[in-house]
């Protein structure tokens, strides 16, 4: 063993505010994993990070906006694409990323996210799939497996769940795909190439909620459903996302599904308006001094 | 000398055992010391095995652990190491 002191530093920290951790979240809880492949991929990048932004919604995935040290927009529950087009919008020149839950995005903002799929705007959408809301008490969501337990259907639930690949692959978006929070290696490097294209790009990580789902279906702790996705989950890149619907105990299909490139809402709008458009003028770069001015 | 080494924040652990689980060489092992929130942090078994490749950094959900590798102080002159 080396008897000298190394100075050691976990690059993630840079990225995070440290007075904000430790996080709320449980024991087993698989959203802090992915904030770490999201900000592997942030950090890998050559991107600025004064320019990019992180919006999220409520619930416990809605924290890491909070968590994260970027410019952040906690929004109220289920606008989070609304409140992230308009900042695109406003200013183009930003790179928006919205960090989000899926009773969050397919639920409550469900119509959002179908419309922002369809007109492209140029978003990079996360969810994390813990297939039920947490943070609220552990009710049923619209991605609740059939026949699960929840605070809501304590008899099981009657209806099935939705298949989110595809019906945003349905409305239009240029890149989707879906890893779970055990594959932390595959999801840097798609976040990192979805960082980079332009267009709708979603993303869906499925992540265990040993507080709510796990425990309500006896299906353990958070490890076990970590080890039950290593088990169950399948790479299959370029599956048609028809066939990834999730079944209970059935094979999970993950992989990058759908990669191709459409016209994105601000190109065609710039198009069409052609020489009636003007862009925003630029503004004043603000100087950030330290300490105080000269007023106070 | 190992390749690399881990370093846990012990105090933000909440002892979920991602990093036990996932660790490709079986470095850690949850400790039966507790800390200050009660839960069990890792600490190291094998030492010598760590590679350093920072995948419990990865897994970690609360930022309590991360893999380094540690800086090759020579150039070994034979091919075994």
């Amino acid at each position: 063993m080396s008897t000298t002191e190394l100075h050691v530093h976990n690059p993630v920290e840079d990225l995070l505010r440290q007075d904000r951790i430790p996080t709320i979240w449980c024991p087993g809880c698989g959203i802090g994993t992915t904030v770490n492949s999201f900000a592997h991929a942030l950090l890998g990048q050559d991107i600025d990070l004064k320019k990019t932004a992180i919006v999220s919604g409520i619930g416990c995935s809605g924290r890491v906006s909070g968590y994260m040290n970027l410019d952040s927009f906690h929004t109220t529950h289920g606008r989070a694409i609304p409140f992230a087009t308009g900042l695109k919008l406003a200013n183009p020149e930003l790179n928006v990323i919205v960090y989000s839950g899926d009773g969050d995005l397919t639920s409550i903002g469900g119509n959002h996210l179908l419309h922002a799929a369809r007109r492209n705007m140029d978003l990079m959408v996360v969810c994390v799939n813990n297939m039920i809301y947490a943070m609220t008490g552990g009710q049923a969501a619209a991605t609740t497996p059939g026949a699960a337990n929840s605070t809501t259907t304590p008899y099981g639930a009657f209806e099935p769940e939705l298949n989110i690949p595809q019906i945003v692959d349905a409305a239009g978006a240029c890149f989707v795909a879906r890893w779970t929070a055990f594959h932390v290696m595959q999801l840097e490097r798609t976040m990192a190439k979805a960082l980079k294209k332009k267009g709708f790009r979603f993303i869906e990580i499925l992540s265990p909620c040993p507080t709510y789902f796990q425990r309500k279906n006896n299906m353990g702790d958070g490890l076990a459903a970590m080890v039950d996705y290593k088990k169950r989950s399948k790479i299959k890149n370029g599956c048609p996302t028809w066939e990834t619907v999730l079944e209970p105990g059935g094979e999970i299909i993950v992989g990058e599904f759908v990669d191709r490139e459409r016209e994105d809402y601000l190109t065609r709008m710039r198009r069409q308006l052609g020489s009636n458009y003007t862009e925003f003028p630029p503004q004043m770069e603000e100087h950030e001094s330290e300490g105080c001015s000269k007023e106070c | 000398m190992p390749k690399g080494s881990v370093a846990i924040t012990t105090e933000r652990c909440k002892g979920c055992g991602f990093c036990v689980e996932f660790c490709p060489t079986h470095v850690l092992e949850l400790s039966s010391a507790f800390n200050a929130k009660g839960y069990h942090p890792p600490h190291m078994i094998n030492a010598e095995k760590c590679s350093g490749c920072n995948l419990c950094g990865m897994y970690c959900p609360d930022f309590a652990i991360f893999g380094y590798r540690n800086p090759v102080d020579k150039p070994q002159k034979g091919t075994h190491s």
